[in-house]
């Protein structure tokens, strides 16, 4: 049986090239071998949605992804959020709209509403409910999320 | 209780507004530093092997399977930590009677619930700890399990400590005025229910989670900690590992949530740190889902059967109850598992007159995990029993529920009083927050609404609740009883040479915003830019001592440690300046970060200048002069035993009868919490809360088998409210400053969660009460309510 396989990934831009057990989730690949540990491991089953990220332009749960499933992708991070546009007026809202208490959620709630505004989604806010319903989020009862991603979808990118 | 010596009239630069928390930048960057994000070098990783089932002798424990696994290191059975490990009681003397069993960080003979710690396997990895762990084989003799709280107490059932002759933990009677006089009148309503309060717990995104590191060079025990209270667990971990206190540091750096669920002392967390001194190097632990469930504590499990008596014309003549609770084996150490029951007897009918009161309360062992305090502890339980009577009451002497409230609230002008069962009450609104909730929600408009849509096939219905929430705790909680736990807070304010300040804290942050609340009180009180405002909390080693965070003390006594600091500091800063600029320092103020003229404003010199002056420059101060640029103080409550705040709360729902589900339409709350210093803040407490609170209500329960077993324990199967299900949630204030401090802030974090589940059930029974069938059993599954209508009157 064959224990590790490399691979290569780029994350937030940068090229790395890894030799990683092959049983090794995705997330623990960007968090122990990268270092990148602005993803966070909630409930290692895909349910919680605090390692949601962006691969290739979709979002995925990387807990349920093992790395050499990663192998030639492209993934964006929490740490590799643009600070500028549709992600900077995101992370502007949130913190205006206190739409983190612990912060433990915020990695996999920013990528789920920035797929929503990035894919064109509406300042609607039960459509807004809807596509955020797979992050759970134990500490602000949600609507300072809705509000947060509502006003940017409403207020676009301030120039 | 001196009552406010300074009076926020004029609005402060950041005091009651609704100011960001420099927190959030770092968290919204992936920033934040979690337990699990810090690596330590030769840091090994811990699984546990926990009980399979509720009750076990241990024969043996085989390990020659997983010690021949690439990559372990060691494997400790609870026998290793005889001798290592000190056993703790979960008991307080202030609770007479309660009685509890030694506990050891792992099972050393016997299993006493299914997810008890049992084998600890510590490796290179936590995938190899996890491997290793499963090829463990256990060899147990099962013994009868006692799991059903109600049947604790029977002969015939199995009792788990053998020192003790029952399963019963605690018992407490409250008997006020006379009930049996009241019942023997033939002009009096009396009605009569029994409520049952499903177990839940916490699900903290980021599960318990523990690094352990320890120096043998100089006997230092480091522990990274995801929790509340660092200056408990300090006591702790040196008491129980027989350490000297001072070498044992515990910080808290980010924590992903908290709830209660992080204040409690969890065997694999003790394992851990014992483990880390024996093997003289750190050892991360971090529990998975599976392992939360199992092991974080959970809370709740009431039966309560319940009766409320009033007058014809709506008096509340009296309230009696038997409440029986199960916690779980042992009681948990070191703030115990009686305080809920203790709290139902304290709380329950608190916002009301109520002149007749009896009250029991039975606390028993069962093999299950154990129950503690858990967000708002009793309180929904003791909300939801009043308000759901008094709403029956309503019905039995035909008057609309609210009219009942408003001629039994305790009146707004009659404090400082007493409540029934003893409690001081003070500074609180039941009164107004009623009405500005009825107004907020157009309560009359509603309820046509309501009965038009009746008529249509469309059930509807509005709950309400009003409430109390024990907040600022004094010593009387848990000092009095011989706990390790501070009532007291501390702050030290420092002016750095730069001229900005940095504050370190002995209250703790979760989330809340607590480093914020406490940042802009410092800002305003002393003088500077927020920006300018550096906070430390969570550190045992750099912040004055203290309790943390919990029973919703943060901005109420942590706060105002904060503010006498800053006065403090602020009166040493300008007697120093006084000297340097020749003036009386009474003609000088700090604003915005220069030392200026009191009455013109005008800039005299900066901060910066004087701390520089200060700090390099001694020779040009006069030398009998020894000025201090750094400030502590602390506060506690004195006086009264905790500093109640008061919320009026209304739910609007719709059930669908075929289906059984209950979908919320609206809900409201008004919530009296004295100073507001960040209305932002508050008001995310609140929504945060009643979430939580509608998810007990709804969805929320740890489900046992007969014989112990939990069966959901993956995300999927314990179901959390989701941003679909959620209503708006809206917020309005009432500000009813405590005497009992200058700044006048009581805490708001548990309000939400202790009125909600009353608000959710009331506003079913609204809908149920009419078709003739009640329910008053949480969580209000769609199975449980389509139950309960098979016998409606559609």
């Amino acid at each position: 049986m064959v224990d590790t396989k490399t691979i290569t990934v780029t994350v937030n831009g940068e090229e790395y090239t890894s030799t990683v057990n092959v049983r090794k989730n995705l997330i623990d690949y960007l968090r122990e071998d990268l270092g990148l540990t602005g993803s966070h491991v909630g409930c290692e089953h895909g349910v919680c949605g605090a390692c949601t990220l962006d691969m290739n332009g979709q979002t995925v749960r990387s807990c349920l992804m093992l790395a050499v499933q990663a192998d030639g992708t492209e993934i964006t991070t929490i740490e590799g959020l643009p600070s500028e546009g549709v992600a900077e007026e995101l992370k502007k809202s949130f913190a205006k709209n206190n739409a983190l208490q612990c912060g433990y959620c915020t990695p996999g709630m920013l990528s789920s509403a920035l797929e929503y505004l990035n894919n064109g989604g509406k300042a609607n806010k039960e459509e807004i409910r809807r596509h955020i319903s797979g992050n759970y989020c134990r500490c602000t009862g949600y609507q300072s999320i809705v509000e947060a991603i509502y006003d940017v979808a409403e207020n676009g990118v301030s120039k | 209780m001196t009552g406010p010596k300074f009076s926020f009239d004029k609005p402060g630069k950041y005091i009651g507004q609704p100011t960001e928390r420099p927190d959030t930048r770092r968290l919204l960057k992936g920033r934040g530093k979690f337990v699990d994000d810090i690596q330590l070098p030769r840091m090994l990783h811990a699984a546990f092997l926990r009980s399979p089932v509720a009750h076990a002798k241990i024969k043996s424990i085989d390990t020659n399977a997983a010690e021949k696994i690439k990559g372990v290191v060691k494997i400790l059975k609870g026998t290793d930590f005889v001798g290592v490990v000190e056993p703790y009681v979960g008991v307080l003397s202030h609770l007479a009677g309660l009685r509890s069993a030694p506990q050891m960080p792992l099972a050393v003979d016997t299993v006493r619930w299914q997810g008890e710690p049992v084998v600890m396997v510590i490796a290179s990895s936590r995938a190899i700890a996890e491997d290793a762990a499963s090829e463990i084989i256990l060899d147990l003799e099962d013994l009868p399990a006692a799991t059903n709280a109600e049947k604790a107490l029977d002969k015939d059932e199995p009792i788990i400590h053998s020192e003790f002759d029952s399963n019963l933990a605690w018992e407490r009677t409250v008997d006020v005025g006379n009930v049996d006089e009241v019942y023997a009148r033939d002009d009096v309503v009396t009605v009569e229910k029994q409520f049952l309060f499903g177990r839940h717990t916490g699900v903290t995104l980021e599960a318990r989670a523990t690094i352990a590191n320890y120096d043998p060079s100089e006997n230092q025990l480091d522990i990274y900690y995801s929790g509340q209270a660092p200056h408990m667990m300090q006591f702790i971990y040196a008491k129980h590992l027989d350490m000297p206190e001072e070498n044992v540091r515990v910080t808290a750096h980010d924590v992903g949530g908290a709830f209660g669920i992080k204040v409690h002392t969890y065997g694999d967390e003790i394992a851990t740190a014992a483990a880390a001194k024996l093997m003289e190097r750190p050892i991360k632990f971090l529990a998975d889902r599976y392992e939360s469930f199992m092991s974080d504590i959970h809370a709740r499990d009431h039966v309560i059967n319940g009766k409320m008596t009033v007058s014809k014309d709506g008096k509340i003549l009296a309230l009696e109850y038997d409440d029986l609770t199960g916690i779980g084996p042992f009681s948990m150490y070191p703030r115990t598992s009686a305080i809920e029951a203790n709290q139902v007897l304290n709380l329950t009918g608190g916002p009301y007159t109520i002149p007749n009161y009896r009250a029991n309360a039975k606390v028993v062992f069962q093999n299950k995990n154990m129950m503690c305090q858990y967000r708002a502890v009793g309180h929904p339980i003791a909300m939801a029993l009043c308000d759901g009577l008094l709403e029956e009451a309503a019905a039995a002497i035909d008057m609309d529920s609210v009219e009942l409230r408003k001629r039994n609230l305790i009146p707004d002008d009659t404090y400082p009083t007493t409540s029934t069962t003893g409690m001081k009450l003070d500074d609180l609104s039941h009164q107004k927050a009623l009405s500005k909730l009825i107004e907020m929600m157009d309560y009359e408009k509603l309820k046509k609404e309501n009965a038009d849509l009746k008529k249509q096939g469309v059930y509807r219905g509005i709950g309400f609740c009003s409430m109390i929430e024990v907040t600022n705790p004094s010593p009387m909680f848990y000092g009095i009883g011989g706990a390790p736990i501070a009532s007291q807070d501390g702050a030290t304010i420092r002016l750095d040479a730069g001229g900005g300040i940095h504050v370190a804290s002995s209250v703790t942050e979760q989330g809340q915003g607590t480093n914020a609340v406490l940042a802009q009180v410092a800002a305003d009180v002393f003088g500077v830019d927020m920006d300018r405002v550096q906070v430390t909390t969570g550190d045992t080693k750099t912040t004055p001592y203290g309790g943390g965070t919990w029973a919703s003390r943060g901005a109420g006594i942590g706060g105002e440690a904060v503010y006498l600091a800053a006065e403090a500091l602020k009166d040493q800063v300008l007697d120093v300046a006084g000297v340097m600029l020749q003036s009386k320092p009474e003609d000088l103020n700090i604003d915005n970060g220069n030392v200026v003229d009191h009455v013109s404003k005008e800039k005299r010199m900066s901060l910066a200048d004087l701390a520089r002056t200060v700090y390099y420059r001694g020779n040009e101060l006069p030398s009998d002069m020894s000025p201090e640029l750094i400030a502590t103080r602390h506060f506690r409550v004195t006086d009264t035993p905790f500093v109640f705040t008061n919320g009026a709360m209304a739910a609007h729902v719709e059930l669908d009868i075929e289906t059984g589900i209950v979908k919320i339409l609206n809900f409201w709350a008004v919530e009296d919490c004295g100073r507001v210093i960040n209305p932002m803040l508050v008001d995310e407490q609140i929504r945060g809360g009643v979430v939580q609170g509608i998810g007990h209500a709804l969805y929320e329960e740890c489900l046992y088998s007969d014989d112990g077993q939990l069966l959901n324990t993956t995300l999927a199967d314990y179901l959390v409210p989701m941003a679909t299900e959620m209503p708006e949630i809206h917020v309005g204030h009432i500000e009813t400053p405590t005497k009992t401090s200058v700044l006048g802030a009581k805490g708001a974090g548990e309000a939400g969660t202790g009125g909600a589940p009353a608000c959710i059930i009331n506003a079913v029974n609204d809908i149920l009460r009419p078709l003739g069938v009640t329910n008053y059993q949480i969580p209000m599954t769609p199975n449980r309510l389509l139950d309960t209508l098979r016998s409606a009157k559609i």
